[in-house]
C-alpha cells in the first residue's frame, strides 16, 4: 500500500493495484494493525472490470495508505470479518454491482434512481424490512416524514412491549447526487455543492475540499487564512455542541436548560456570521484560503464575546448535568461498548464517549491544528451521558482554541491565487469535523479535472452505532438516543 | 441544583426575544441579505456575473425582456458576482425581508424592496392568530432546516404570533417545504401534501425548495417544487435567516406592513488579485 498523508497527493501511477485476494489481504492486515478504513469506493474500469479504491487512516502514525484492485464481478467481503466496512460495501456494491461476498447484509444504501426508471418513489413498501416473528412482538415504523423539523429517514422497530430488540435504520431518501455532480470538476458551481454537502457541517466539508485542492495545485493558504479556517472551524462545532446540548434538555423536558442553550447556540453562528455574513459560514472558504479577513478590533471583540458566551454555556450545562431528573435519564441509557464501538469504526465525539481516543486534530493534523494543539476529549461509558458530557468539554476547549486564535493571527494575507490542478494524482482530505472524521478523496484524470471525488460524511461511520446503542432499550428512549449522535442524513445520502 | 439556581442563570440570560416586529433588529455587519442591481453600470456585452455565478442566477436576461436581471430563487448569497463585476453594478444590503408572492417576483432588476402581499381576507381571518405548520424537508442539507427549527426558539419564539411547527400534518394549515425534492422524497412529499385539510398554505423555502439550488440539473432531484404543489409564498436564501422567514409569514398573514429602506452593505470590493484568484479554478 501507498503510504501518504493528510491534505496530500500522490501520483495515480505508484498506487499498488492487486488482484481481489490480495486487495482484501492487504486491506486486513492494516485493520488488524490498527488502521481504520476511511474511504471505499469502485469506479469501472477496461474491459468489464471495476478498480476498487480503498483508503486506510493509521492513528497511531498519523498517516494514511492507499491501494487499488480490478476486478470481476465480486470480492471477498471486508465486513464479513470487519463490521466498519459495511456501509461502504453496500455503497460499492449499488453503485457498481460488484459483490462483496459473503457480506451479511447487503442491503440498499441510498436507492439512487435508475436510469429510465421512477426513481425510488415506493421504498419502505418494496423493501423487504428485517423482521422478527412472535407472540407479542410488535413492530413501530417511523419516517421518512418525522415529527419535528428534522431530515427524512425510515426507523423499523422491533419490540417487545416497550423494549426494542432490533432497530432498522434505512436511510436514502436524501439522496441528491452530490458525487455526481462533483465529477468533471472544479466548475464554478462545486464549492457550493461541497458547502451543501451537510449544511451544518459547511465549513468542515468547504476545508476538506479547498485543502484537497490547494494539495493538487501546490498550492499552500496563507497562515492567516488557516488560523480563520480553525476558527471557523471551531466555532460550527461549538454552535452545533451546544445546540445538541439544548436540545437533549429538550428530549427529556428539562426546559431551562433547552431554552438558554437554543439560544446561545446563537451566539457561534451570529460569530460565524461577523466573520463571513453567514450564519452558517457559506461563502466564507475558497481554493487558496478565505474570502473574508477580520480586523483586529473586530478580531478582539469576537474572541470576548465567545469567552462570555460559552461562560453563559457552561452555567446553563451545568443545571442539565446536576439535576437528578435528567441524570435518571441520560446514566447508562444507550450504551455502545467500546469493543463495539471500534469494530463498527464509529469517529467523533460518539466514539470518544466510548473513550477511543480518535481526533483527526490530533492524530492527522493539518492546516492550524499542526501548529495549535487541541486535546482529544475522552469519556468512558459510551452512554447518552458520556456523548452529552463530550460535548460540553470540547465546547470548553473549541472556546478557548478560538479566543486565542483570534488574539494572534498572524500578519500577511488570506488568499493566494492557485494553479491548475496536477493531471493523474490522487488527493486526500481529512478534516475532524463536529460529527467526526470528514474524507474526501479526489482522482484526478489526465486533463486535471475530477475523475471522481468521493466523499464520507461521519454519519455514514456512525449511523449503525445509534441502531446497536438502541438494542434493549426502551423504545421511548429514541429520540434521545438519537439526537446523542445528532448524524446528518443528507451527509449520508449525499 | 435547585430552582434558585435556574432562576440565577435565568435572570443572569435576561429577556432574549428579539424585538423585531416592533424594535430595531441587529444583524450581522456583514450580514448579506436581499441584492440589488445597478444596470446601468453595465458595459455593453459583459458576462462577467454570469461567469463567476455558481447556479447562473444573474445575468443579462434573454432577447425581449431587456436588461440584467438577478434571480434571487436560484441566489445563494455567496457573493461570487460581486466579486467578479468590474463595475460594482451589484452589492448586497442588509435587508433580510425577502417574501414574495409569486416565482417572478424574486427576479431583481434594480434595488426594490420585497415585501409580500397579505393573504385575501378570509384566510387572514383563518390563519391570522393561528398558523399551524408541518415542515417536510426533501433533500435539504440542514442549514433551512437548521434556521426553521430556530424560528420556535425563544431568540426568534414565532409562538407569541400563534405560529407553531406541528408533528402531524393532519394537524396543519400549511405545508413548509425545504430541499430541492429529491426522487426519493417525492412520493412522501406529495402524500404529506395531501393529509393536510384545506384550505391549505404552502411555503417554499430556499434555493433548492425554489430551483434546485446548486442541485439544479441532477438526475436524483426534480429541481425544486416546479409544478408539484400551489406554492403561496417564496423564501429565497441559503438557508433565509429565521426573521426572514418570520418576516414573510407575518406580511402574508398581514400582520406585519410597510417597512423602512435597506441599508447597503460594503462587501470587499473587487481587485485584480481577488478576481484571478477567484476565477483560477473556475475553468468552465
Amino acid at each position: 500500500m501507498l503510504e501518504l498523508t493528510n491534505a496530500t497527493a500522490v501520483s495515480r501511477r505508484e498506487i499498488p493495484a492487486l488482484a481481489a485476494d490480495a486487495f482484501r489481504s492487504a486491506l486486513g492486515d492494516a485493520l488488524r494493525g490498527g488502521a481504520r478504513l476511511g474511504a471505499l469506493f469502485g469506479r469501472e474500469g477496461a474491459a468489464g472490470e471495476a478498480i476498487l479504491t480503498a483508503v486506510v487512516n493509521d492513528d497511531g502514525v498519523g498517516a494514511s495508505r492507499v491501494v487499488e484492485a480490478r476486478v470481476r464481478g465480486g470480492y471477498p467481503s471486508l465486513t464479513s470479518e470487519w463490521p466498519e466496512a459495511q456501509a461502504f460495501e453496500r455503497e460499492l456494491f449499488e453503485e457498481t454491482g460488484v459483490v462483496p461476498e459473503g457480506h451479511p447484509w447487503l442491503k440498499p444504501l441510498r436507492f439512487p434512481p435508475r436510469p429510465g426508471g421512477e426513481g425510488a418513489a415506493s421504498i419502505p413498501g418494496a423493501y423487504p424490512y428485517f423482521a422478527v416473528e412472535g407472540e407479542e412482538v410488535h413492530e413501530v415504523a417511523v419516517g421518512p416524514v418525522h415529527a419535528g423539523v428534522i431530515e427524512p429517514g425510515h426507523f423499523r422497530f422491533q419490540c417487545h412491549g416497550e423494549r426494542v430488540l432490533h432497530l432498522e435504520i434505512q436511510l436514502g431518501w436524501q439522496h441528491r447526487g452530490v458525487e455526481e455532480l462533483l465529477r468533471g470538476g472544479p466548475t464554478k458551481r462545486t464549492l457550493s455543492i461541497v458547502e451543501t454537502i451537510a449544511g451544518d457541517t459547511t465549513i468542515g466539508h468547504a476545508i476538506a475540499h479547498c485543502e484537497l485542492l490547494e494539495a493538487l495545485s501546490g498550492g499552500v493558504a496563507p497562515p492567516r487564512a488557516q488560523a480563520l479556517r480553525g476558527v471557523a472551524l471551531e466555532l460550527e462545532r461549538l454552535a452545533n455542541h451546544v445546540g445538541d446540548l439544548g436540545a437533549l434538555a429538550g428530549d427529556v423536558g428539562f426546559l431551562p436548560s433547552a431554552s438558554f442553550l437554543g439560544r446561545l447556540r446563537a451566539e457561534f453562528l451570529n460569530a460565524t456570521a461577523e466573520i463571513c455574513g453567514s450564519r452558517f459560514g457559506r461563502g466564507l472558504l475558497v481554493p487558496g484560503g478565505v474570502r473574508f479577513d477580520v480586523g483586529s478590533e473586530a478580531a478582539a471583540a469576537l474572541a470576548v464575546r465567545v469567552e462570555k458566551a460559552v461562560r453563559s454555556v457552561q452555567a446553563a450545562a451545568d443545571l442539565f448535568f446536576d439535576a437528578p431528573s435528567v441524570r435518571g435519564r441520560t446514566d447508562g441509557v444507550g450504551v455502545v461498548a467500546p469493543a463495539l464501538a471500534a469494530s463498527l469504526g464509529l469517529v467523533g465525539p460518539a466514539a470518544r464517549a466510548c473513550g477511543l481516543a480518535r481526533d483527526v486534530r490530533r492524530d492527522h493534523p493539518s492546516g492550524i491544528y499542526r501548529f495549535a494543539y487541541l486535546p482529544a476529549v475522552l469519556a468512558q461509558h459510551g452512554d447518552v451521558f458520556s456523548r452529552a458530557w463530550i460535548r460540553l468539554l470540547e465546547a470548553e476547549r473549541s472556546a478557548a482554541f478560538v479566543a486565542q486564535q483570534l488574539r494572534s493571527l498572524p500578519g500577511g494575507p488570506v488568499r493566494v491565487a492557485l494553479g491548475s490542478l496536477a493531471p493523474d494524482r490522487l488527493a486526500l482530505s481529512l478534516v475532524e469535523g463536529w460529527r467526526g472524521e470528514i474524507c474526501h478523496v479526489a482522482l484526478t484524470g489526465a486533463d486535471g479535472r475530477f475523475e471522481r471525488y468521493d466523499v464520507t460524511d461521519p454519519s455514514v461511520h456512525n449511523w449503525l452505532g445509534l441502531a446497536m446503542a438502541l438494542r434493549g432499550e426502551q423504545i421511548s428512549d429514541f429520540p434521545l438516543c438519537n439526537k446523542s449522535f445528532n448524524l446528518s442524513y443528507a451527509g449520508h445520502d449525499l | 441544583m435547585s430552582l434558585l439556581d435556574i432562576l440565577r442563570v435565568r435572570a443572569r440570560e435576561g429577556r432574549q426575544t428579539v424585538a423585531y416586529p416592533d424594535g430595531p433588529v441587529k444583524l450581522p455587519e456583514r450580514f448579506r441579505g436581499r441584492p440589488t442591481l445597478d444596470a446601468s453600470r453595465c458595459p455593453d456585452g459583459c458576462e462577467r456575473c454570469a461567469e463567476a455565478c455558481p447556479t447562473d442566477a444573474v445575468g443579462p436576461l434573454g432577447a425581449g425582456a431587456g436588461g440584467v436581471g438577478l434571480d434571487l430563487g436560484r441566489c445563494l448569497f455567496c457573493a461570487d458576482c460581486v466579486e467578479a463585476c468590474p463595475e460594482g453594478a451589484i452589492a448586497f444590503t442588509r435587508d433580510f425581508r425577502l417574501a414574495a408572492r409569486t416565482r417572478g417576483a424574486l427576479v431583481v432588476q434594480r434595488d426594490e424592496a420585497l415585501l409580500a402581499e397579505a393573504l385575501g381576507q378570509k384566510l387572514r381571518e383563518l390563519f391570522g392568530r393561528s398558523l399551524k405548520l408541518r415542515e417536510v424537508c426533501a433533500g435539504g442539507c440542514n442549514g433551512c432546516e437548521a434556521e426553521l427549527n430556530a424560528c420556535g426558539n425563544i431568540q426568534f419564539d414565532m409562538g407569541r404570533f400563534g405560529i407553531q411547527w406541528v408533528a402531524s400534518p393532519r394537524h396543519a394549515d400549511g405545508l413548509v417545504l425545504t430541499g430541492p425534492v429529491t426522487e426519493n422524497m417525492r412520493d412522501a412529499l406529495l402524500r404529506t401534501y395531501e393529509a393536510i385539510p384545506a384550505p391549505k398554505l404552502v411555503i417554499a423555502v430556499g434555493a433548492c425548495a425554489i430551483s434546485g439550488g446548486p442541485f439544479r440539473g441532477s438526475p436524483a432531484v426534480r429541481d425544486g417544487v416546479g409544478d408539484l404543489l400551489p406554492v403561496d409564498l417564496w423564501l429565497p436564501g441559503c438557508p433565509p435567516h429565521p426573521l426572514t422567514f418570520l418576516d414573510g409569514v407575518l406580511r402574508l398573514l398581514g400582520r406585519v406592513q410597510g417597512g423602512r429602506e435597506a441599508e447597503i452593505v460594503r462587501l470587499p470590493q473587487a481587485t485584480s488579485e481577488s478576481r484571478a484568484a477567484a476565477g483560477a479554478l473556475k475553468g468552465r
